[in-house]
């Protein structure tokens, strides 16, 4: 070995670590190991410091053959977009470690179990150039999230975590397809190679179809979302964390790893239907949140809003709008993440997640509210937070595009403002119904909310290191798709979808033959 | 003749385990005597070593009715390995007498003596001989349950479906007779197989497929399986859901050589698997006993390996043969953790899973690891075998069967779910008793090799891929 496989351990540290879970006895002790499963996790992830800034292609590949006959390798590889990701992702296990610290009583060692599955096929979906190991990585993430839903969540989390199970999965299964076709079209399952090739434009309209609606429900975008709220209520707080921070960013990776590179012409063709579901999705999330009384519920919501708007920059095909995407990605994972700690946090003490029986905690517990004002303001992109950055970006890519894209989603911004300063109101001074008994916050949630509210201030004040991140990988992949969508958006003209061609076909013997509807 | 005893060996392995048992059977009292329990499944394992070492075999014997190939040596193996789990899974069965274990172990062993030798036959009469041989051992096993009327039930069942089954072949196989003038299947392979050219070859063929559909408990001739499954116990189901769809697939997958895309015949047997699956879970939806469950079960994993045989090339042929391998395998796996939780052999509801984890942690992973096996979720062997079934049909055309089975997989992911929502997330209502710790370690090795062969089926594949080659150049 001359080189240490940073991606490989990364991946397969927890997977290691599960092994020898059972052999712990005590619930304490089970949950000093997971963290320091989740910091070492962190530890390792250090030598991703040699991730160089201005290369656009992908870093630390490792690549070995795995199942030679139908030219499956075990290929990974790191660029700018699943950087930040996998960042993101190895961040949050320690703190879901920590957030579940007392929130969690029963079956502890089967939770930090599931925990450590769920990073290990979240970071490998980030990371995975064979299409294969992406789906893998991508199925095997689902068993563990269905277990933390429906072992450890609220009263109706059978509900909830089959519907969740169901939904992904049947998704999924399209993906499947795509991916077997991509495999006889392209001869490999290789990503970066499958990205290079260039495909019939009839090809790519139904993979990009069968794509995107298994990201789609991933993300998830508007009529495909009803999933989501269930799952985010039910879930034990570290399970929507999970959800909300890593999970749905799969989706929106999905569509920058495979839609845009693999089917150019397809994604401008359905672009416009792509914009008008993240538009919606951005303005029903926005209402739909306005007029909840459950706080996961409305933080649910705020989700599905805020994902419409890194569909919405992916699918503007411009640099802003792409930046403004991953942007966004990242800032909902810390800012979302961080909400529904608070709420769990919140919901120890109330047992309760209603916002009337959360009445009044400005001043019983500042700290708490403190640090909800923070991520609620950030939480409404408002300006010096982190998630002002992303959504102003997309703003521009789309105002830049087309005017009556950006006036579209900008309601939605101001929807963000109605709902969560509604929320932070009623919590801060509404009339305290039991807050007085309650404690502040303890020196553990401290520790836990604090880095995340670091992560806020610095990424909204100095955005330019994450940028200087994504740029090369970005300006790459948009330059790609830009000379190749060019291409392929002649081709449709040149050699027209074989409707077209049939339909052309009839009409051709038409000028020569008398017809009734032809004027003499 | 050309006769070498060499190639025979897992054959021979097989008619030694079935002469001791025979043996002992007529000599020795029950009453009196010593167990023969702790050998047979000793003997079994020394069986899958034999079946392990004539792998790479080949040879043409018995007047060119008995082809000893890769595939035919890839099959052996597969039931061997399959033989030997079940024996091991049937050690102590507790719905059986003592004085019919020893022929109980007789007719199981004789039934897979038929299964290895219906895998090198390439003549339609000794492929009829040998499925002969391996259903009427199979036909005595089913009602071999206790004083248990449904036993008895699910024997006439199986006896008669099989008996119409068989005669539909018969009938076949005159046809083919009569309309190809030959029974060997190299003669056949270079006859044509459209309707224009041969209509009487085509109707012999279909009726004699027709025989073995019944053995994989392909829609329309899948009734059988859930009743015989719940009626037979536990031990005897796992071995009739496993083994004989092994028989079954390598003669379809010697009778699918001769076909190629396009044909009418290949249309049926595409239709007819899309119709397997997609009846097959639908059932399944709805089933609350477990075995019935499987059964349904079954008929939809036949649905997927004709996905292989339709495809029709050497892709394909391995995919189809690497799928039923991994059916076996996964499928005896739910089976070993059945019979271990049914301690007195009852049949066991959906709800009897309820709080295995607490119960029995292992168990009830190993059951996880089988439910998402039989999905074909990864990371485990069923997503392989899938996905190699899937690319080959996509690479001959098959797109809407491809997109169907990917459809399907989405159906049945509820009803294996069920096992696992049961046994992780419901606590259970009473006091429900552990079963005894026993037979944890081989399902524990069970479940590793449904893993190992999700993360790396290449050497397994490898194989089945020779054999594939060897059928289609």
């Amino acid at each position: 070995m001359s080189e240490w496989p940073v991606l490989t351990v990364l991946i397969f540290f927890p997977v290691a670590a599960c092994l020898v879970l059972p052999f712990i006895r005590g619930d304490r002790a089970v949950r000093v190991f997971s963290l320091g499963v989740g910091l070492l996790e962190l530890l390792l992830a250090l030598p991703l410091l040699r991730f160089d800034l201005s290369v656009s292609g992908y870093q630390f590949q490792e690549k070995a053959a795995w199942v030679p006959q139908w030219g499956l390798h075990y290929h990974l590889g790191m660029d700018g977009i699943s950087l930040l990701m996998v960042l993101l992702t190895v961040l949050l296990l320690p703190l879901c470690v920590l957030c579940s610290w007392t929130y969690i009583s029963r079956r502890v060692k089967e939770f930090h179990f599931s925990l450590m599955l769920m990073t290990s096929a979240c970071v490998g979906v980030f990371l995975a150039l064979d299409f294969v190991l992406f789906y893998i990585f991508w199925e095997a993430m689902l068993v563990p999230m269905f277990l933390l839903i429906a072992v450890w969540g609220g009263p109706e989390r059978r509900y909830a975590s089959l519907k969740f199970f169901l939904y992904t999965l049947a998704g999924s299964t399209l993906l499947l397809v795509a991916m077997v076709a991509f495999y006889l079209a392209g001869g490999t399952f290789s990503i970066p190679e499958l990205s290079a090739a260039s495909y019939p434009f009839g090809f790519q309209c139904w993979t990009f179809l069968a794509m995107a609606f298994a990201f789609a429900i991933k993300v998830p975008m508007f009529p495909f979302h009803t999933w989501l709220p269930a799952a985010h209520v039910e879930a034990p707080t570290a399970g929507s964390v999970l959800l909300a921070s890593v999970l749905l960013k799969m989706g929106a990776y999905g569509f920058m790893r495979f839609c845009l590179p693999m089917t150019p012409a397809a994604s401008v063709y359905f672009a416009p239907l792509m914009i008008a579901v993240s538009i919606a999705s951005i303005l029903y999330g926005g209402f739909v949140a306005l007029g909840q009384r459950d706080m996961k519920k409305l933080i649910a919501y705020s989700s599905v809003a805020h994902m419409g708007f890194v569909t919405l920059g992916i699918f503007l095909f411009t640099l802003r709008g792409l930046e403004g995407a991953l942007m966004v990605m990242l800032n909902h994972g810390i800012t979302t993440g961080a909400l529904f700690m608070l709420v769990g946090c919140i919901y120890e003490r109330s047992h309760s997640r209603e916002i009337g029986d959360n009445l009044g905690l400005g001043k019983y517990l500042p700290a708490y509210m403190g640090f909800f004002g923070l991520f609620a303001l950030s939480s409404l992109g408002f300006p010096g937070t982190n998630s002002f950055v992303g959504e102003a970006l997309v703003l521009i890519g789309a105002f830049a595009q087309n005017p009556w894209v950006g006036g579209a989603a900008v309601p939605g911004v101001m929807l963000g403002a109605a709902y969560m300063l509604r929320l932070g109101q009623k919590l801060a001074w509404g009339e305290p119904t039991q807050a007085k008994a309650w404690k502040d916050l303890n020196v553990r949630e401290w520790v836990y909310f604090a880095p995340l509210a670091a992560l806020v201030i610095y990424i909204g004040l100095a955005p330019g290191l994450t940028l200087r991140a994504m740029d090369p990988t970005l300006t790459r992949v948009l330059d790609e798709f830009r000379k190749r969508s060019a291409v392929a958006a002649v081709s449709p003209d040149a050699t027209p979808p074989s409707t077209v061609q049939l339909a052309t076909a009839d009409m051709a013997p038409a000028p020569a033959g008398p017809t009734p509807n032809q004027p003499r | 003749m050309e006769f070498n005893a060499n190639l025979l060996l897992p054959e021979i392995f097989q008619f030694t385990i079935v002469l001791a048992l025979f043996l002992y059977s007529v000599t020795k009292s029950p009453a009196s005597g010593r167990n023969f329990s702790p050998l047979l499944p000793l003997a079994a394992c020394a069986g899958l070593v034999a079946a392990g070492f004539s792998l790479g075999a080949g040879g043409l014997m018995f007047w060119g009715s008995y082809k000893v190939d890769g595939l035919s040596q890839f099959f052996k193996f597969a039931v061997a390995l399959g033989f030997a789990i079940a024996v091991l899974n049937a050690a102590s069965q507790p719905t059986l007498e003592p004085e019919k274990r020893a022929d109980y172990f007789l007719l199981l062993s004789l039934s897979a003596l038929g299964l290895m030798c219906l895998a090198s036959a390439v003549e339609l009469i000794t492929i009829y001989l040998a499925l002969e041989l391996s259903s009427y051992s199979l036909y005595a096993l089913i009602p071999l349950r206790g004083r248990e009327p449904r036993a008895a039930e699910a024997g006439i069942k199986y006896i008669l479906f099989g008996a119409a089954a068989t005669a539909l072949s018969l009938f076949g196989l005159a046809y083919i007779l009569a309309g190809q003038h030959s029974s060997y299947l190299t003669a056949l392979t270079a006859r044509p197989w459209t309707w224009a050219e041969a209509p009487v070859g085509i109707i012999g063929l279909t009726l004699f497929m027709a025989g073995f559909f019944y053995k994989l408990a392909l829609f329309p001739f899948h009734f059988w399986a859930p009743d015989v499954y719940d009626g037979a116990s536990n031990e005897t189901a796992a071995y009739a859901a496993t083994l004989p769809k092994l028989g079954a697939v390598v003669i379809l997958i010697r009778l699918a050589a001769m076909l190629k895309p396009g044909l009418q015949l290949t249309t049926v047997l595409a239709v007819l698997g899309a119709a397997s699956m997609t009846f097959g879970n639908l059932a399944a939806l709805t089933q609350q006993d477990i075995k019935r469950m499987l059964g349904y079960s079954s008929v939809a994993h036949a649905g997927y390996v004709m996905v292989g045989l339709v495809a029709a090339s050497a892709g394909g042929l391995a995919a189809a043969g690497f799928y039923s391998l991994v059916y076996v395998l996964m499928n005896l796996t739910c089976f070993w953790v059945i019979c271990r939780l049914s301690g007195d052999g009852r049949n066991l509801q959906l709800n009897d899973l309820n709080g295995l984890y607490r119960r029995a942690p292992f168990l009830a992973f190993v059951l996880a690891v089988a439910a998402l096996a039989l999905v074909g979720l990864p990371p485990t062997a069923g997503f392989m075998g899938k996905l190699f079934l899937l690319s080959a049909a996509w690479n001959r055309g098959y797109n809407w069967l491809v997109v169907v089975a990917a459809l399907n997989t989405a159906i049945s992911i509820y009803y294996y779910l069920n096992l696992i929502r049961h046994a992780y997330t419901v606590d259970a209502d009473g006091d429900a008793a552990a079963p005894p710790p026993g037979g944890v370690l081989w399902g524990g090795v069970l479940a590793g090799l449904l893993l190992l062969l999700g993360a790396l089926p290449a050497p397994v594949f490898r194989w089945a891929e020779a054999a594939g080659r060897q059928l289609m150049p």
